[in-house]
């Protein structure tokens, strides 16, 4: 599949975003981070800008951009809407989050309790996400069981190490424990990660070109002509390949800036110095995450590419 | 309406002869022309004179080989062309993934559209279609698809013999049937029974309404009739014809 | 939107989609006849708001019956093409530079007139004019005859003249688009060397209909794809042996005696005595009585009379003494005698043409099987020319059918001619269930009209129309000197049965003087500088070079017309454009290549459906107006006016005989003759009424058999499409063969020149036989162990449609395929690139491997390879980066053997023969493009650039914006 610059983005600045609003409303209940309303309205304020940010790089993606505001309508059906939808509903608590956060302080119930709905809409908006590309059948590498948790842990990782940066600035104690669940979280999503590609490189095309075709009683299939003899809209959005090689190189950049420095980051931070290296290891975890998601669509395969002699 | 609605009685769709398509691209071509000033208006075409031309189609016909060679002068595999548009399929996960409601199937007849009015150009829907059977107009910020020339068959200005899809009018070689796949006594559902008629990826789970018919078994040599006696060796090989009585 | 369906916002909730029932498809919608091909189908075609809607097939037209190709159904964007040209143009650089001044039509005109004044006034015959897929020949045919030169052809010499002359010297029709397999009848069908054909639709509907019957088709083929691919078997030919195979079949039928003698005595020359006289000028030669006809001996009366006789008792074999003490023999004596020989088995043969030895026998065994055991009996009386009346009609159902895979090589002639008897053997022609006639066929063997051309003289018309039929050496068109008479050498010893003329070849023997030094070369629908030329680049070269002695070029004058920005364009001195076909009048008439069927003789029209929006002339006006510049008689009035108002005024008016006119249909001054008849002012109304065409239908007594049919004779005479109602008797063994042969032999007043005696006493065998393609005899072959061929695409028409937006998507470029074996043994893998290289010259290629494909056989598309900058294509267009044509490396003559450079071509017809070339393919250093690659050509002036994107038929509301082809 296409990485198109507006999704990858998309994905991985708002599930950041989310990622951290949930953290944000999760440890306030939990009485974890500061309660001032100082720390409170920029920290849900870059969470929501982050989702913005990423929100808006996906209308580029959207040929009439200026109808988006319809793809909230099919709720019932479409995990697309219902992210739209979610996203939208997460509005709500997370400006009375910040806003209840800032005028009556985190501790406040009303903060807690909006803090808390905020993060369950947080979730879902990222879970409804996830669910876009699970729900597609005809990409393996999207259609299984691990993308949910995938899409969740690594935008609770990202979140949480976001919250560990900004915290330091206000209340290194948050921070840390900010941090030391980014060590968790970011293992977890490490682990999660890892598991995902052994599946997706295990797992068998779900179609072939044989039944694609129903040609398969005559033998085996071969392409011979294309119907066009130049590239068109399904092989440029469905056909992207990456190269094996290169795609291994690209895993272990993710795996590398994306988990493993932000890890040590987060884990050095929590000693010392966290000023310095707490916003590094969130900067470290979206570009690794920017890559890794480069490499959820890149390393995706369609089954209509068995229609091109393609493998899928 | 993005959700599906109750499965109809009526469910139009094709039905595509891959023993007798001869990979002409009339129906391509011809739904082209057709849906370029109709539903689907336009079909855009980008660098339509230069490099890496390219454009929006609503059918599009590859050719496979199956089965493989002697490598000798015998060849044993075969060569298939196939049509491949909108399946207009009974569980279209390109209408439930749809977030605008632009892609929808219709209840009294199964026909599987977009409403350009509404789409938002997200692409979600071509890639939920397992079969390629959409295409995105960058230009006019819109998916495409197939529309089973929706006006055509209903069109009261065409002549009753005529209103079905372009491809099927204009296919020289008759490898394209429209009708009622819902029906089990129509002319397709027989034709699809007689010849065992198929669906594509199956196990992708989306049943289609379109079916494709299998290329016929090769003809088994036809039983060897007695052979005549051959001309007796030597001598004259035409004694045998000498004395034929004939009459002008 | 097309107004069928419109949308209605309903604010947030879903607009919902309501279909409109009642809008029609276009606001007029006009019956004219598609031209984006030679098959002739009937259109419909919806204008809307003044632009084109759509294209359809018309339901009741005979040809198509509705249904429409990819080329057909793409017809809007011919129309709309930026390639179009759009004035008059005259050169302004080098020829071939393709820089060109726009002009007004009367300078253009005056331009050409006054070049072709000063020719026909000093020497008619330094005009060559020649057209290519030209549908007015039968006009373009008699302007060249009121020229008074006798260099008048159109393309067949490279394209099908095998076929019909060996089609016309055997049964008095031809494959090609002059006969049709029996689609509703048929239950065997034989397909040889055909992958499109001019009848496109027909074909593709017929084998429909065979499948639906379950008929068994055999394709013989080097290539399994298009047809051959949903063929009941496929014969895996290797090219140039067809002739090897057929005449095994006949090997088979003959030696188990599984042939129909009756259908043989009565409607082919079997029976007829061959005189045995070796050494003189009777040898050879049919024993005829005191008029003329052929004699047969008649086995209850013991002597030879009249072969035609009622009932007489014929003996084929056996040789028979003659009163006059000459021995002779049957026909079919000496061809059961000729292929009963071993030679012809066949385990002989197998070997050569790849088809193992059981399945031709098998073959055989099949196709007998359904010959005789399987025969069709119409319930329906009939009368035979001899006047007898027959209860029922006997069909043997093996139909076949045969085109360029034949017809393109330098054994074309004899091949086919071996497929046509074959077909005698069986009792397959025009019988129920076989191959038809199509009319205006049958016509006696060999049709009546001579080639004409001799005696040119100044300011006079040729006494009649350039091509015709040699009956023997006398015939031929050779001066006093030996020299040819015509600048193509048609009817020389180089190529007696030259019957379309060798268009292949005038570029060259002009560029050569020989036999003679010409003017202006006038050519019209034809890419002679790309390809239909064997060689383009000497094509290009010869048309650009210059005589050093005096600068000015080899060729004086190049008048061109074309409607598009062609490679050819660019190499003339005068441009006519064009029309379209959807801006002008035109006429397939039944002097020409009607759309007539088995059914019955048919024509029609073309009409204007839309103006010219460019300052461009329908071809066939521009045609009139010289004429009457020139007052060529028939084109000027007495009163020294133009005759003819246009090309309309002469499809209505024009009389080429009493009666007959370019359109049969409609005639008399009630419009209610048939054939034959006063020119009617209505005419052209009333085939719009139609449909734009005219069909007439025989009676069902009279619809096979034609050629011995009554019933059928006398309307066709009536019709006047044949001369005589006499049986028209198939010919097994051709006299006119034996007659150049016995020429070449010594005998009579018209003999080869020495260098051609051997060639010609071998190619004119009275009886089919095959030899090895001639390039194969030309030089080791071990160098070029590979044939190369090419194959039509479905949706693309030669050079016509690189310009054509969809069209081109599906074919933009062109791979060189190869067997997948053949290739791993060379080393090469898909998509590698390679030269094919050939005895002259080497062409840069991408491969595509495949199975389907006889693995001595490499092939590719046909003319997809562009010059770049031409047809209004960006300069890198993958028409010319990856596109190539095969063209490059053919060549239009044979290495020179003992001072002679014959032509790479059938040494009967002088077919070009494409289909001979040989190959090897190596491994090309670095990928990227074709080769060779000719200089970009500059945008003709005035042509508008390409719009860089399409949104045709986008509504006009829409918003975004509405540029597009218009
Ligand atoms: N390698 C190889 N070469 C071949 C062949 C092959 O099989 N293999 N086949 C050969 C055969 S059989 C043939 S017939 C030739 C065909 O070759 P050509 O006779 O050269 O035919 P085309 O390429 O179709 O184009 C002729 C010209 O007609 C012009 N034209 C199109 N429409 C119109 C119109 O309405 N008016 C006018 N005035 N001009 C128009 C086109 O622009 C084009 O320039 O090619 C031959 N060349
Ligand atoms: N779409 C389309 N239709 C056309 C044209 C076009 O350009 N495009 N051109 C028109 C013209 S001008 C012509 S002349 C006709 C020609 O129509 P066809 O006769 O169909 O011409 P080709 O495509 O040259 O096909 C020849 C076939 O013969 C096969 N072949 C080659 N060598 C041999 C051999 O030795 N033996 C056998 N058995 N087969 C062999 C080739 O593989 C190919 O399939 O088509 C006309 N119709
Ligand atoms: S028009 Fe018919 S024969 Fe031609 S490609 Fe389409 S389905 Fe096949
Ligand atoms: S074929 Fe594809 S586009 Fe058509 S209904 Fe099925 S899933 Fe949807
Ligand atoms: S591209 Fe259009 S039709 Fe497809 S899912 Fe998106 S909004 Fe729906
Ligand atoms: S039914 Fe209509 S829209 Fe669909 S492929 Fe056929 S012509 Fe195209
Ligand atoms: S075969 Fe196609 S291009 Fe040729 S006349 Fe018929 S519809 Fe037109
Ligand atoms: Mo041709």
């Amino acid at each position: 599949m296409n990485p198109s610059f507006s999704v990858v983005f998309l994905t991985t600045m708002s599930g950041a975003g989310y990622g951290m609003l949930a953290w944000l409303g999760i440890l306030n209940a939990l009485g974890m981070l500061p309660r001032t309303g100082t720390f409170g309205l920029p920290a849900v304020a870059v969470a929501l800008a982050l989702t913005v940010a990423g929100l808006l790089a996906s209308t580029f993606h959207l040929g009439r951009p200026e109808r988006a505001w319809r793809a909230i309508s099919q709720w019932r059906t479409s995990w697309l809407s219902r992210e739209g939808v979610m996203a939208l509903a997460t509005f709500l608590p997370a400006t009375g989050f910040a806003v209840a956060w800032a005028a009556l302080g985190g501790g406040a119930t009303a903060t807690v309790v909006l803090g808390l709905l905020a993060a369950a809409c947080g979730l879902l908006t990222v879970a409804s996400q996830a669910m876009i590309y699970a729900s597609l059948k005809p990409v393996r590498q999207w259609h299984n069981a691990a993308v949910l948790p995938n899409f969740l842990l690594l935008a609770a990782f990202s979140g949480v190490a976001c919250i560990a940066a900004m915290a330091m600035f206000w209340q290194p104690g948050a921070a840390r424990i900010a941090a030391a669940l980014g060590v968790l979280g970011g293992v977890a999503a490490l682990a999660a990660k890892l598991s995902y590609w052994r599946r997706i490189d295990r797992s068998q095309p779900v179609a072939t070109i044989e039944s694609a075709t129903g040609l398969g009683f005559l033998g085996a299939v071969r392409s011979l002509e294309l119907p066009h003899t130049e590239e068109n809209y399904l092989l440029r959005e469905m056909g992207f390949a990456v190269g094996r090689k290169h795609a291994r190189r690209l895993r272990r950049i993710a795996v590398t800036v994306g988990f493993a420095a932000p890890i040590v980051l987060l884990a050095v931070g929590l000693l010392g110095a966290g000023a310095l290296l707490l916003p590094l290891a969130a900067a470290a975890a979206l570009t690794g995450i920017y890559v890794e998601r480069w490499l959820f669509f890149a390393e995706a395969t369609h089954t209509v590419t068995l229609y091109y002699g393609r493998p899928s | 309406m993005t959700a599906i609605p109750q499965p109809g009685a009526k469910r139009l769709g094709l039905v595509i002869d891959l023993d007798t398509c001869v990979g002409c691209h009339a129906c391509a071509v011809n739904c082209k022309e057709w849906n370029t000033s109709g539903h689907a208006a336009p079909l855009t075409d980008f660098q339509p004179y230069a490099a890496q031309q390219d454009g929006v189609w609503l059918n599009r016909v590859h050719t496979y080989e199956a089965g493989t060679s002697d490598g000798g002068n015998g060849v044993t595999s075969r060569t298939v062309h196939f049509p491949r548009s909108c399946l207009h399929c009974a569980e279209p996960a390109c209408v439930t993934v749809c977030p605008t409601g632009a892609s929808y199937k219709r209840a009294e007849d199964g026909i599987v559209l977009v409403n350009a009015d509404i789409c938002i150009g997200c692409k979600l829907c071509s890639w939920a279609c397992p079969y390629g059977a959409r295409e995105f107009d960058a230009d006019q910020g819109v998916m495409r698809k197939c529309t089973l020339c929706i006006d055509r068959i209903y069109n009261e200005t065409i002549p009753e013999k005529e209103r079905v899809p372009a491809c099927v009018k204009t296919c020289p070689a008759q490898a394209r049937h429209f009708g009622d796949l819902g029906d089990p006594e129509s002319a397709v559902s027989i034709l699809v029974a007689e010849r065992g008629g198929f669906d594509l990826m199956p196990e992708m789970g989306y049943r289609p309404t379109n079916k494709y018919l299998p290329p016929r078994q090769r003809k088994p040599a036809a039983a060897p009739p007695a052979e005549a006696p051959p001309t007796p060796d030597g001598g004259n090989k035409l004694l045998r014809w000498i004395d034929r009585a004939l009459s002008r | 939107m097309g107004g069928a369906v419109s949308g209605r916002t309903t604010g947030f909730s879903n607009p919902v989609e309501r279909i409109d029932p009642s809008t029609p498809v276009g606001d007029t919608v006009t019956a004219t006849t598609c031209y984006m091909c030679a098959c002739r189908c009937g259109i419909r075609v919806h204008v809307k708001d003044g632009r084109l809607r759509y294209i359809e097939g018309n339901p009741d037209h005979p040809v198509n019956r509705g249904v429409l190709c990819g080329k057909g159904s793409a017809g809007i964007m011919q129309h709309y093409s930026p390639a179009r040209l759009s004035k008059p143009l005259l050169r302004s650089g080098p020829r071939g530079s393709g820089d060109f001044k726009e002009i007004e039509w009367e300078e253009a005109l005056g331009i050409a007139a006054g070049w072709l004044r000063n020719i026909r006034a000093t020497d008619p015959k330094k005009l060559a004019f020649f057209t290519g897929r030209d549908q007015s020949q039968s006009f373009t045919g008699w302007w060249a005859k009121q020229f008074g030169t006798p260099n008048f052809a159109a393309h067949g010499g490279f394209c099908s003249v095998n076929m019909a002359a060996a089609g016309l010297y055997s049964v008095g029709g031809s494959f090609w688009e002059f006969g049709d397999p029996d689609w509703d009848r048929a239950k065997y069908f034989v397909m040889f060397g055909v992958a499109e054909d001019h009848d496109s639709n027909p074909i593709k509907t017929g084998l429909a209909k065979l499948k639906a019957r379950g008929a068994k088709f055999v394709s013989v083929n080097p290539v399994q794809t298009g047809y051959s691919a949903i063929a009941d078997e496929f014969l895996g030919i290797r090219p140039g042996t067809d002739g090897l195979f057929v005449l095994a079949l006949v090997h088979e039928l003959l030696r188990t005696d599984r042939i129909d003698l009756d259908f043989l005595v009565r409607y082919t020359n079997a029976a007829w005595l061959v005189t045995e006289a070796p050494g003189t000028a009777a040898h050879g030669l049919f024993v005829r009585d005191a008029q003329g006809r052929p004699l047969a001996w008649d086995r209850e009366r013991g002597e030879a009379i009249d072969a035609a006789t009622p009932g007489m008792a014929p003996q084929v074999a056996g040789e028979v003494h003659l009163p006059d003490g000459r021995t002779a023999r049957p026909v079919f004596h000496l061809l059961a005698e000729r292929y009963l020989d071993g030679a012809y088995a066949p385990d002989s043969v197998a070997d050569r043409c790849g088809i193992p030895a059981g399945t031709i026998r098998r073959i055989a065994r099949e196709m007998a099987a359904v010959a005789f055991d399987d025969p069709i009996v119409l319930d329906q009386p009939w009368t035979d020319a001899s006047g007898r009346r027959h209860e029922t009609m006997l069909g043997r159902p093996v139909a076949m059918h045969a085109m360029r895979g034949i017809s393109a090589h330098s054994n074309g002639f004899h091949t086919c001619r071996a497929i046509h008897l074959l077909q005698m053997l069986l009792g397959a022609v025009d019988t129920p269930g076989s191959w038809r006639y199509k009319s205006p066929f049958p016509r006696p063997i060999p049709p009546g009209a001579l080639p004409v051309g001799k005696g040119a003289q100044p300011n006079t018309p040729m006494p009649g129309m350039a091509l015709g039929f040699p009956r023997g050496p006398e015939d031929l068109l050779i001066e006093d000197d030996g020299s040819a008479v015509r600048i193509d050498k048609a009817f020389t010893w180089d190529a007696p049965l030259a019957l379309h003329g060798l268009m292949q070849t005038v570029i060259a023997n002009a560029h050569a003087g020989d036999p003679y030094k010409i003017d202006t070369l006038f050519m019209y629908m034809a890419n002679m500088a790309w390809n239909s030329a064997m060689n383009p680049g000497d094509a290009a070269r010869m048309l650009t070079d210059k005589d050093p002695a005096t600068g000015e070029y080899v060729i004086p004058h190049v008048i061109y017309a074309d409607a598009f920005s062609s490679e050819m364009v660019a190499h003339a001195d005068l441009v006519f454009p064009d029309t379209t076909y959807l801006e002008r009048w035109d006429c397939i008439s039944l002097l020409d290549r009607p759309i007539g069927s088995p059914e019955g003789p048919a024509d029609s029209i073309r009409q204007p459906v839309l103006p010219p929006d460019r300052d461009v002339r329908p071809f066939q006006d521009v045609l009139l107006d010289l004429g009457a510049r020139l007052g060529l008689p028939g084109f000027v009035a007495e009163d020294g006016k133009p005759a003819y108002r246009d090309y309309a005024d002469y499809i209505v008016n024009h009389q080429r005989g009493p009666g007959i006119g370019p359109l049969a249909g409609f005639r008399g001054a009630d419009g209610t003759a048939a054939g034959v008849g006063a020119p009617n002012p209505d005419q052209l109304q009333r085939y719009i009424e139609n449909g734009a065409f005219w069909a007439h239908h025989h009676p069902p007594e009279a619809l096979y058999y034609k050629h011995a049919n009554a019933a059928y004779l006398a309307e066709a005479k009536a019709l006047g499409l044949i001369g005589s109602t006499a049986q028209i008797v198939l010919q097994l063994y051709s006299e006119p063969l034996q007659k150049f042969r016995l020429a070449a032999e010594g005998h009579g007043p018209v003999q080869p020149p020495d260098t051609h005696r051997d060639r010609v006493r071998r190619a004119f065998d009275p009886l089919p036989i095959w030899y090895p393609p001639l390039e194969q005899g030309s030089g080791p072959q071990a160098a070029y162990p590979l044939f190369a061929i090419t194959q039509r695409p479905m949706a693309m028409y030669h050079s016509w449609h690189s310009q054509n937006a969809w069209l081109r998507q599906i074919y933009g470029a062109n791979r060189l395929y190869m067997h997948r074996g053949t290739a791993r043994a060379l080393g090469i893998a898909d998509d590698d690139w390679v030269w094919a290289i050939s005895r002259t010259g080497r062409v840069k290629c991408q491969v595509k491997l495949m199975e389907g494909v006889n693995p001595d056989t490499v092939w590719t598309w046909n003319a997809i390879g562009k010059r770049s900058g031409a047809w209004a294509l960006s300069p890198d267009a993958p028409e010319s980066t990856k596109g190539f044509l095969l063209n490059h490396v053919i060549t239009e003559f044979l290495p020179e053997r003992g001072g002679v450079r014959h032509a790479n071509a059938d040494p009967v017809t002088g077919q070009a023969a494409w289909y001979d070339l040989r190959v090897r393919i190596e491994k090309a250093e670095a990928p990227g493009e074709t080769l060779p690659r000719p200089a970009t050509l500059p945008r003709p002036s005035g042509q508008p650039p390409a719009p860089g994107i399409l949104r045709f038929g986008a509504p006009a509301a829409d918003p975004a914006p509405t540029q597009a082809a218009e």
